[in-house]
């Protein structure tokens, strides 16, 4: 035997996987896999209270699992940071990253509720009875007419929040591509399933696919180039590269490029948002609320540790971009949202202004010793920005789902009018999450907003807050032009009307009422966990 | 320091009755949410005045109360209250139960409860703004008594009111969000000095360069000058009074308009003095232009609540001009001016109110020979009106004149325009006196009812301070005093001596250290 070949062979050894810290991920996957399982197996009528418990129950257990994992994570570096490098170096468990998989997990609940939700249609779920059957023909009503469900949604749904959770926390740019495609693929066919409005929906679905494919080859090309130019994956090791300023500078600002464009895509930001309108339009509202609060928190993770710790001393260079970037994205997001007649066209023209806001944050990185000590630093900041920006949007969604009419959901203004006279708690809830997303103070938005802001022009980035600001102030006309629609305008023609939900889509609300409330007037402990999370190891 | 948080309790009471008021089960038409909302308000009222009971005239902030709300932004939820906060709290407690008792039956076609709910919300975040010491805390509640305001307007009032309440909330939402770009510089520059703190007292000598104080200083000042208003930021307000309910002006600008001066002096003033005397030129313009502009719109108004509301344009530019004037008349005629600028025009709103209750119109045009019929209606109106044109012996007069002294001393130029804002003044009052209250009978004839004992009671209690303070405004001076004198060694200027030959003239160099 070849020599070489024998000591190949040997050398050969187990990968190490460090079980006690990655179990919640793998939780999520396992739980998944025996929803399909469960789909393979089950006759069709049981399954969907299986999905169900299956799902939230494996939910519920990761989160459980990421406080005890977080609980447990050693101390690095005299308490910059926590964590450890696991999986032989491609999966990172630090401080940021079990506050992330805790608030998607959360989100994820909250989603999971949502996507179980069936009074709503009378006794159905929001998704479609039979995907395959193409709209407006015999199959689609038989399908309708049985009463059909896809109880897929849950297990899909599954794998999507396990690539949310692994895109944040990747170490090496192959294992972030692949949890990007974990993390899409799910969600471009959730995108398409749903009951009402189904063609809207499968363009929705498809425009999604195609972009998102398209963006993903940027972000491979960037990892093509990357690997070209510090000879590794590994973040840390392009850290090192960038560090020592080895080889082809092109190499680098062109990957960097390509790979900020992928990642950019994800959260929305301009000038690659064009998808994020028709997108939470033409989704399952479930699936949108679900999608608005999760991609964004697992993309802005992703974003954050490849910009700071890959990328980390060279931020000279691609902040500019971020300043051009965050005030364009705002611009876009804020002015487009006020000529939007459509509520949930404007809820995703201003979740783009929000990753604006997000961005904000993000160029707003200093290095430890140009802080002052207890200084707000720009990871805390986008971590707690994050908090309240998935609460209150997973909330809105919500109750945009229960405001109805004879053709389902109704989300035109005209419909709208006067919604918040006849149902004064609907119409407050929703005028409550309207004020957070628009950072009135005694809401959570005020305080993330005061946060980001911070933290950019702390880092000297005053042109970019001085945009923010005045975007702010556009982005507040439409949202408090909802709430005029809502309260002060007498409807004409049909008008939409509440639907009484059950405890399902109730208790998310409760919970992005209160959390809303909550992180608005006693911030102080998640901030805390935000800043005790620490640094990114690298 | 005092064991009992009086001014927690001040501000906890009228923001609870406000849930209590909203959450009551009521049959329809039942009067008991207006009943529990008034009890509610004097209830405030008294706890205020047990807290003036206890004020000590010393100068310095006192019944202070600290303790740490946001650890990670170095903000304290603190409350305190000094000379000029105290004032402005007085009028406060004092306005509410007047409005509520006046407005008893303007939201019946709505929803009184909501209405009764809103103003006592409104009352609870404005004492808080008068009494924060944390800079934080006060952006927080200032923000935050937006949302009253807005359902206030939006809610009860005259056909086009849901504009003019979003007309309202983008204004000052817009000067909100420009003094949050300052509060939070004012954050990044307390965190190089080194621990980031919101205090007061911390900020108050906090050292920053020029140019830092000086932007920060504009954002502050914009957001106040919106909130005053001054021109040219004040396009909102008559729209605001035209469809508003009465009631709602009264607390919209006696009250909440305050806050704007208020702010002036305890942040622009107290935070960045250096700046505050940079901007004075622009200030003390601007001041001007508000005065003789305001007054003459206020003329050629023919919506007797636009008109009311106008004045009140003409009147927060002589209260920044006594601010900005940098002396001890100055600001103690503005501080007085703001107290009695919210018992007189409190008082116009109301008969005005109830005069266009009476007649269905709010049109002077349409309106005629009322004081035949209604002569205790006129008779209040003239008074309040000469309240607010500054005749002696009423209590506008005395911070009118203080005013104009520190305008005088100021520039003689300054003073000068802003004296005609007097003669204006009573162009305004006096022809739309003439016009709605003297001449023959009334356009269509019909006798217009003279005002009820609830009307009545509502309003003669502000007639009485008009005139008590009119003859005595020693009370409110020996209050606001000491801050002003505070305020003034704070920014460093001190009064010109008197000409005295041969006396030492040292005390001016003394003061600008």
């Amino acid at each position: 035997m070849n020599p070489l070949f024998a000591d190949a062979v040997t050398a050969f050894s187990k990968p190490h996987i460090e079980y006690a810290q990655l179990w919640p991920l793998i939780l999520v996957f396992g739980v998944a896999c025996l929803g399909v399982l469960v789909e393979a197996f089950l006759p069709r009528e049981r399954r969907y209270l299986v999905q169900v418990v299956l799902t939230v129950a494996g939910l519920v257990g990761a989160l459980v699992g990421v406080g005890f994992v977080a609980h447990g994570l050693d101390s690095l570096g005299g308490g910059a940071a926590r964590g450890l490098i696991a999986a032989e170096g491609t999966i990172v468990v630090d401080g940021p990253t079990v506050f992330l998989w805790g608030l998607i997990l959360l989100f994820a609940i909250g989603g999971a509720l949502l996507f179980a939700e069936r009074r709503l249609e009378g006794g159905v779920s929001a998704f479609a009875g039979q995907a395959a059957a193409l709209p407006g023909t015999e199959a689609e009503r038989q399908a309708s007419t049985h009463g059909l469900d896809h109880t897929e949604v849950f297990p899909l749904m599954l794998f999507a929040v396990g690539g949310m959770m692994l895109f944040p926390a990747a170490n090496d740019l192959l294992t972030m591509f692949v949890a990007l495609e974990v993390l899409s693929l799910p969600l471009y066919l959730l995108c398409g399933l749903a009951r009402r409005r189904r063609l809207l929906s499968q363009e929705a679905a498809l425009k999604y696919f195609m972009l998102g494919a398209f963006s993903s080859g940027f972000f491979l090309y960037g990892v093509a180039l990357i690997y070209g130019f510090a000879g590794s994956m590994q973040l840390s090791e392009i850290n090192e590269a960038v560090r020592n300023d080895v080889a082809n500078q092109a190499l680098l600002l062109i990957g960097m490029g390509m790979l900020a464009v992928g990642l950019l895509f994800k959260v929305g930001a301009a000038p690659f948002q064009s998808w994020v309108p028709d997108v939470y339009q033409g989704a399952p509202t479930a699936v949108t609320a679900f999608m608005a609060a999760g991609t964004k928190i697992a993309a802005f993770g992703a974003l954050l540790r490849l910009f700071y710790v890959a990328f980390g001393s060279d931020r000279w260079t691609w902040q500019p971009m971020f300043w051009v970037i965050a005030v364009l994205t705002m611009a876009v997001g804020s002015v487009l949202a006020v000529v939007q007649t459509d509520v949930k066209r404007m809820l995703a023209y201003s979740s783009i202004a929000h990753t604006g806001f997000l961005l904000t944050g993000v160029l707003g990185v200093q290095s430890a010793s140009e802080l002052s000590d207890g200084q707000v630093t720009s990871l805390q900041a986008v971590l707690f920005y994050l908090a309240t920006y998935g609460f209150a949007m997973i909330g809105a969604f919500a109750v945009v789902t229960l405001v109805r009419d004879a053709g389902g959901e109704s989300t035109q203004f005209a419909r709208w009018a006067g919604l918040g006279r006849r149902s004064p708690m609907l119409g407050g809830l929703f005028a409550f999450f309207l004020l957070s997303m628009a950072g009135i103070p005694l809401t959570a938005g005020f305080i993330g907003k005061w946060a980001v802001f911070t933290v950019a022009l702390s880092a000297g980035a005053w042109p970019v807050v001085i945009a923010a600001v005045l975007f702010s102030i556009v982005s507040v006309f439409f949202y408090v032009r909802v709430i005029v629609l809502m309260f002060f305008v007498d409807g004409e023609g049909e008008l939409a009307s509440v639907t009484r939900p059950s405890l399902l889509t109730s208790g998310t609300i409760a919970v992005g009422v209160a959390a809303t409330l909550l992180l608005g007037v006693v911030p102080g402990p998640v901030l805390t966990l935000a800043a005790h999370a620490g640094e990114f190891i690298r | 320091m005092n064991e009992f948080p009086w001014l927690t309790v001040l501000v906890a009471v009228p923001l609870v009755g406000a849930l209590l008021v909203a959450f009551l089960p009521k049959a329809p038409g039942s009067a008991l949410p207006k009943l529990v909302g008034l009890g509610v308000s004097v209830l405030t009222l008294a706890l205020g005045l047990a807290i003036a009971a206890q004020y000590d005239n010393g100068g310095g902030m006192q019944l202070t109360e600290s303790h740490e709300w946001i650890h990670a932004f170095g903000v304290h939820y603190a409350l305190g209250v000094d000379g000029l906060g105290l004032l402005l709290i007085l009028l406060t407690v004092l306005l509410v139960p007047i409005v509520l008792l006046g407005s008893w039956h303007d939201a019946d076609d709505a929803n009184p409860a909501a209405f009764f709910a809103w103003a006592l919300a409104l009352e609870g975040l404005s004492l808080a703004v008068f009494a924060a010491t944390d800079v934080f805390l006060f952006y927080v509640v200032f923000e935050a008594t937006l949302i009253p305001a807005y359902f206030l307007i939006g809610g009860f009032g005259r056909e086009g009111r849901a504009f003019a309440a979003l007309k309202f909330l983008m204004y000052q939402l817009g000067g909100g969000l420009v003094m949050l770009a300052s509060v939070i510089g004012l954050y990044v520059v307390s965190a190089q000095a080194g621990r980031p703190s919101y205090l007061l007292s911390d900020l108050a000598n906090l050292d920053m360069s020029t140019n830092a104080e000086r932007w920060l200083f504009v954002g502050f000042f914009i957001a106040f000058a919106v909130k005053a208003p001054l021109f040219p930021v004040h396009t909102w307000l008559a729209d605001t009074t035209e469809k508003a309910t009465p009631g709602t002006s009264v607390l919209l600008v006696c009250v909440l308009d305050k806050i704007g001066t208020f702010g002036m002096l305890r942040f622009c003033l107290g935070l960045f003095p250096e700046a505050s005397q940079w901007a004075t030129p622009v200030v003390i313009v601007l001041a001007l232009i508000s005065i003789v502009y305001g007054a003459f719109i206020a003329i050629g108004q023919d919506d007797l609540l636009r008109l009311i509301g106008l004045t009140s344009l003409s009147h927060f530019g002589f209260i920044t001009l006594g601010i900005f004037a940098f002396s001890s008349q100055g600001a103690s005629g503005s501080i007085l001016y703001m107290v009695n600028h919210g018992i007189g025009t409190a008082a116009l709103f109301l008969l005005a109110g109830f005069l266009i209750k009476r007649r269905g119109t709010s049109l002077i045009s349409e309106m005629r020979g009322v004081e035949r019929t209604a002569p205790v209606l006129a008779g209040l109106f003239l008074v309040a009106g000469l309240a607010t044109l500054g005749l002696p012996g009423l209590s506008q007069f005395v911070s009118e004149i203080l005013v104009l002294i520190a305008a005088f001393d100021h520039a003689w130029w300054a003073g000068a325009i802003a004296v005609s804002g007097i003669v204006l003044a009573a162009v305004y009052v006096l022809w739309a006196y003439q016009r709605v209250f003297t001449g023959p009978d009334t356009p269509d004839g019909l006798p217009v009812r003279d005002l009820d004992r609830r009307e009545t009671g509502a309003v003669a209690p502000l007639i009485v301070a008009l005139v008590v303070f009119g003859f005595f405004p020693m009370p409110l001076l020996n209050v606001s005093n000491p801050a002003v004198y505070d305020l003034l060694q704070h920014v460093g200027v001190s009064d010109d001596p008197p000409v005295v030959p041969a006396a030492g003239t040292d005390s001016h160099e003394e003061g600008q250290q």
